[in-house]
């Protein structure tokens, strides 16, 4: 983009104001952080938090494929749930058997979702409601509602032990992998402009021609399959499949999106941004557990959740300037 | 009518349940406990199930009007810990011991007072600000909790103050309190849903807020009115809860309550685009909520199993909704 001569950085910063801002905020927050803690660079604390974070953030990027279209997937987190119990299952056979199994099942629950939603008609937040309290239930009972440890004899756990150059886990590498996979999906293809379309207006797109059910069907898949995935993150990376996680991981992939400067009216959203977005949720955490490590501050477990929802109050209302200016400037012109 | 033709003197299943699902849905559950579920026609049933009903009821009968105006409020549960953790705070500090009377009366206010603020904060988010519902609320959803947790150090609350727990242990006419107190509420906000100007408003706002808006309705006031009653209601919900209880225990008070208000709003007929507020389908919903919890408990089915069941009941009652607008 820099070599093309049509390029305005301030236009382009004006018109992404808040994606450009979360990457400031989360290159402030990197440098503030290894300023301050000697341990904050070091590479236990960026694998582990690559590693835990890498599940936010594969969630996220399915989310904001779903809210792109102006739907919300509220089974993520109870999906991944589910994911996490059949991976630690299938862990004996290797990961090559448990990670796209697991992925599938995801994608199945993504199917249930999409079916409902398209075929029955039932509202987003209805139909993915009842699904995630369906695979909750579905986790609980498969797994005798106790964790399932996974078989550390096979190559399972070494996506979230082993490290590629000693600091990046095999997880994130994958969710990298998935994500660049995503993002060209999304900015390339005429799936990812008709999902684009959809959210920016369903009726007219189906007046376009545009495949609007097969991309809302596939949107779901997505959302499905990164669950899946988060799921597997969760089995390997803990030793365990987890019936009870993944409760308001939802909200969380929401927050997420919203920070990274998606509307969730649809129609506007980039796969950068959420991933800035999940990072930066993830940061403040990290930043604050290291605060309370030097004893300046004593966050108890309650005031982070205070904060986080501080956080998400503050990105809301910068966020609502913002689109506030975009309309104005809009009505003008 | 004078011409009875044999079609429709037989039974026609679907429009009934379409219509009536609801009321379908209860006499099958009632039946099927009447003749499965051991000791289910005693009166220590129906206590048990009318105190569970009425915190689900009181808190659904909110959400009936958040959903009537189109909107959601996912806080309610946080909302309720946050008050049900401000009430033994109240009566049990100093001022509270020295002055019972008004220690009580102040630990009855107070929450909801407090509770009045969150759904202000709720309705000015959604009303001023433009923020979806969803995000709205689901700032005080992950702080508000938070807020309640820090207030009580997370520590579970217990108390044995009789006058408090009137509130969730009482009995009037041999019926538990909270329920004429769902009762009561129901048929308040019944009447200033099919009464009142601000009714109206609620309705027209769901059915067409640009419209509403543009005929010079209030709509920023009534939108912010709905969601404070709403949270009022849920501040209400979480008093209950902790008067049966004895103890508060912010981690747990009206944890996953949004889930079940919406349900039961839902299965009562509201619809989730608005338009219309079903106060008494609030309650029917309440009723099979909870009443299916109760035969899946009774009947040793593991609680597991119980969540897939809610899930199957929302998707259906929206379905059969969603057939009828076709």
């Amino acid at each position: 983009m820099l070599n093309s001569d049509a390029f305005d950085l301030r236009k382009y910063v004006s018109r992404n104001s808040q994606s450009v801002a979360v990457w400031i905020a989360l290159f402030a927050l990197i440098a503030f952080g290894l300023l301050r803690y000697d341990n904050f660079g070091g590479a236990y604390n960026v694998s582990s938090f690559l590693n835990y974070n890498s599940m936010f953030i594969v969630i996220s990027m399915g989310m904001c494929f779903v809210i792109i279209t102006g739907g919300i997937d509220l089974s993520v987190g109870s999906v991944a749930a589910f994911t996490s119990v059949v991976a630690a299952y299938l862990s004996p056979y290797g990961l090559e058997v448990a990670l796209p199994l697991a992925v599938l099942v995801g994608v199945a629950f993504g199917a249930l979702n999409a079916f409902c939603i398209i075929v029955l008609r039932i509202p987003p937040f209805i139909a993915t409601l009842a699904t995630m309290l369906g695979a909750k239930g579905g986790a609980l009972v498969i797994s005798g509602a106790s964790t399932i440890a996974v078989d550390w004899g096979s190559n399972f756990t070494r996506m979230g032990m082993e490290k590629v150059f000693n600091l990046f886990p095999w997880s994130i590498v994958i969710v990298a992998i998935v994500g660049v996979f995503l993002w060209i999906i999304l900015e390339t293809t005429s799936l990812g402009r008709t999902i684009l379309a959809i959210g920016g207006g369903e009726d007219a797109s189906t007046l376009m021609g545009l495949k609007v059910n097969r991309a809302k069907a596939l949107v779901y898949l997505i959302s499905g399959g990164c669950a899946g995935l988060a799921g597997v993150i969760l089995a390997s990376g803990f030793g365990a499949g987890q019936p009870l996680e993944g409760i308001a991981w939802e909200l969380s992939a929401i927050a997420s999106v919203v920070v990274g400067g998606t509307l969730l009216t649809g129609g506007l959203g980039s796969i950068p941004a959420t991933v800035a977005g999940a990072l930066l949720l993830g940061l403040v955490f990290n930043i604050l557990n290291f605060e309370n490590g030097r004893g300046t501050i004593s966050f108890s477990a309650y005031w982070q959740m205070v904060i986080r929802g501080g956080f998400l109050f503050a990105v809301i209302l910068f966020q609502s300037r913002m689109t506030k200016g975009r309309k104005a400037k809009g009505a003008t012109a | 009518m004078s011409q009875s033709n044999p079609t429709q003197t037989s039974l026609q299943i679907g429009p009934l349940l379409r219509d009536h699902g609801g009321v379908v849905a209860l006499i099958v559950i009632l039946a099927f406990n009447i003749l499965f579920t051991p000791n289910f026609l005693q009166l220590q049933t129906l206590f048990v199930n009318i105190s569970q009903v009425a915190t689900i009821a009181i808190v659904a009968m909110g959400m009936t009007l958040v959903i009537a105006t189109g909107g959601i409020d996912l806080s309610v549960g946080a909302v309720m810990a946050l008050a049900g953790a401000l009430a033994p705070l109240i009566f049990q500090s100093q001022f509270g011991v020295d002055y019972p009377a008004l220690g009580i009366a102040a630990a009855l206010v107070v929450p909801l007072l407090v509770a009045g603020a969150c759904g202000m904060f709720n309705g000015v988010m959604v009303a001023v600000l433009n923020v979806q519902p969803i995000i709205a609320t689901l700032i005080l959803f992950i702080s508000g909790r938070g807020i309640a947790q820090v207030l009580t150090n997370g520590n579970l609350q217990t108390f044995s103050n009789k006058s408090f727990s009137y509130l969730g242990t009482g009995k009037v006419l041999g019926l538990p309190f909270q329920g004429w107190l769902a009762l009561a509420i129901a048929v308040i906000l019944f009447l200033v849903i099919s009464r009142t100007i601000f009714g109206r408003y609620v309705l027209a706002i769901g059915g067409n807020e640009r419209a509403a808006r543009l005929a010079g309705g209030p709509v920023t006031k009534v939108k912010i009115g709905v969601y404070m009653i709403c949270a009022g209601l849920a501040g209400l919900a979480g008093l209950i809860v902790v008067a049966i209880n004895s103890a508060s225990d912010a981690a747990r008070n009206g944890n996953l309550m949004e889930l079940d208000a919406i349900a039961a709003a839902v299965v009562g007929g509201a619809l989730l685009q608005g338009g219309r507020a079903p106060i008494f389908g609030a309650i029917l919903g309440a009723v099979i909520i909870q009443l299916v919890k109760y035969t899946l408990l009774a009947n040793g089915v593991e609680d597991e199993v119980a969540l897939i069941a809610k899930a199957g009941i929302i998707l259906a009652a929206v379905y059969v909704q969603q057939t009828r607008k076709e």
